[in-house]
């Protein structure tokens, strides 16, 4: 059941990664990269529970945050209007 | 017993996300692709998150998972709306007439979107 | 392999640090399947963080896209290709990955990992190893991270004129445009900050028994000062955290890493020596690891935060330049 769970988060990651590099705006990358973030965060959690390391989650919890700052990061400091 | 419904969300959780992935891929426009990533990401982690907890043992884990958990309710849509603010504020126009099909769309979105 | 062909073929900067970050993020993945989870968390915070956002803030400055190469770099690419060739040939002679009689593995890491139990006694090896083993290197990364900062400072920063009325009406008005434009992100950011600095300090303590330590805290606790400082604007910012506060801070991180170096001297021992820092070596080596961690973690934090705000600091001042010629006054000379 995990496997199966890890093995189609890794897919979507993939399908996460083609719109990344064929996106045709800016915008569809960044979607792109903030969906392959939480897709990351969800991987270590259940590789985590996989390999029966539990103290991967520190690494979600860490990584949830930077995604986070960095999405916000790129949308300010990609302002073309002002 | 709580090995079956765990294994039910991690499931649907799964097939959630990947639906989302889909959805990136095959949706015309941004505003829409938007949509799908931001509703089935949140949800489809908040399930395989529930299935985590229902299998873990220690207190602490399940802590850990339920600090993941509301991180990730409270950031997902926050995040879907910085990026639809910010896109629409930078001139990228959501694509109005209905038609799928893909000659308008693919005239729409050389015109309608600043291709940077 | 695939997104680092596309990075190398993409011509728009920004799509470039996007697929940085994403190849970050598979690394970080990659290490988590290989069990190496302190290295896979340093990855997933610097790699795919801040790394992302200190590129994307050095690309405001530059333009957008690449300058397409005037001539084809043929010579280059054969030297890559030798040197590259030369390389294969040289692993081809190592051993197989995880082979158990790699001389890696006979010697140095049999000692680390029966002994550190009894002569340090924490029970994450990884920090043992970095603070107390090798804590000769720790202590270069260390002064590298300080040498970078105290390089940016340099390059970037200057002379600042006190800001005049003006200025600070014009900061007035666009924190009220900005505050109505964001106002949800705001809100969340406040509500967020305070746990990122507790996680922040929460790893750097709890790197002696789960994966984190010094690096890592320092790292996030940047991170959240960073999310302020855009979200609030770089004024705002510099008044909750004074920029020679945290230079000292930068210093003193330093200085504390070395003072232990040379209280050990003092009591004895060789510099960096735990065991004869108090009664017993054990709480020796305890007290010696908690206090350079602390020292690293103040340094990382206290650099990255001067980076961002020197970058930051440059983009403001590159906009204040263009609205003042706009306005064809002259330019302000801060």
């Amino acid at each position: 059941m995990l496997t199966a769970a890890t093995l189609a988060i890794f897919v979507a990651m993939i399908l996460a990664i083609i719109r990344c590099i064929a996106g045709p705006t800016l915008y569809d990358r960044i979607l792109a990269v903030n969906m392959f973030g939480t897709k990351t965060v969800l991987l270590i959690s259940l590789l985590g529970f996989v390999m029966g390391r539990p103290e991967f989650l520190d690494i979600a919890i860490v990584y949830a945050l930077i995604n986070f700052i960095s999405v916000i990061g790129v949308l300010r400091y990609s302002d073309t209007s002002k | 017993m709580i090995i079956i419904f765990s294994g039910i969300c991690l499931l649907t959780g799964s097939f959630l996300c990947v639906s989302g992935g889909i959805g990136l891929l095959r949706f015309p426009d941004f505003y829409t692709r938007m949509h799908a990533v931001g509703v089935t990401d949140t949800l489809g982690a908040g399930f395989i998150l529930l299935g985590l907890m229902l299998l873990s043992t220690s207190f602490l884990v399940i802590a850990k998972l339920v600090i993941i958990l509301l991180l990730t309710l409270l950031i997902g849509p926050t995040t879907s709306h910085v990026l639809a603010k910010t896109a629409m504020h930078n001139g990228l126009k959501p694509v109005l007439n209905q038609a799928l099909n893909s000659n308008t769309v693919e005239k729409n979105k050389e015109t309608g979107s600043s291709g940077s | 392999m695939v997104v680092a062909v596309a990075i190398i073929r993409m011509r728009d900067l920004f799509a470039t640090i996007m697929l940085a970050g994403l190849y970050g993020l598979l690394s970080a993945s990659f290490f988590v399947t290989m069990d190496a989870v302190d290295v896979a968390f340093t990855e997933a915070a610097v790699g795919a963080g801040i790394s992302t956002l200190l590129m994307l803030v050095a690309i405001t400055m530059t333009g957008r896209s690449e300058n397409t190469a005037r001539h084809k770099p043929l010579l280059a690419l054969v030297v890559v290709i030798i040197t590259g060739a030369l390389l294969i040939y040289g692993t081809l002679d190592m051993p197989f990955f995880g082979f158990k009689d790699a001389p890696i593995h006979s010697h140095v890491a049999s000692r680390y990992i029966n002994n550190s139990n009894q002569e340090i006694g924490i029970p994450n090896i990884v920090t043992s190893v970095l603070a107390s083993y090798r804590a000769f290197d720790t202590f270069g990364e260390v002064v590298v991270i300080f040498t970078a900062g105290i390089g940016v400072l340099t390059l970037l920063a200057f002379v600042r004129c006190a800001s005049t009325n003006e200025e600070s009406d014009e900061i007035g008005s666009y924190n009220d445009l900005m505050h109505k434009q964001h106002l949800v992100v705001r809100i969340v950011t406040k509500m967020l900050i305070p746990f990122i600095l507790l996680f922040a300090l929460y790893v750097q303590f709890h790197g002696d028994f789960g994966p984190g330590g010094g690096f890592q805290a320092g790292v996030i606790f940047s991170a959240a000062i960073i999310l302020y400082t855009m979200l609030f604007g770089l004024k705002t910012a510099r008044r909750v955290i004074n920029q020679g506060f945290i230079q000292l801070i930068a210093a003193t991180g330093v200085l504390l890493f070395a003072s232990v170096g040379v209280v050990s001297m003092l009591n004895g021992g060789e510099f960096l020596d735990y065991n004869v820092l108090s009664s017993s070596p054990i709480a020796g080596q305890h007290l010696g690891i908690l206090v350079i961690e602390w020292g690293v973690g103040c340094t990382v934090a206290s650099v990255m935060i001067i980076i961002f705000f020197s970058f930051a600091d440059r983009i403001e001042m590159q906009k204040s330049i263009k609205k003042h010629n706009k306005k064809n006054k002259e330019s302000t000379s801060c």
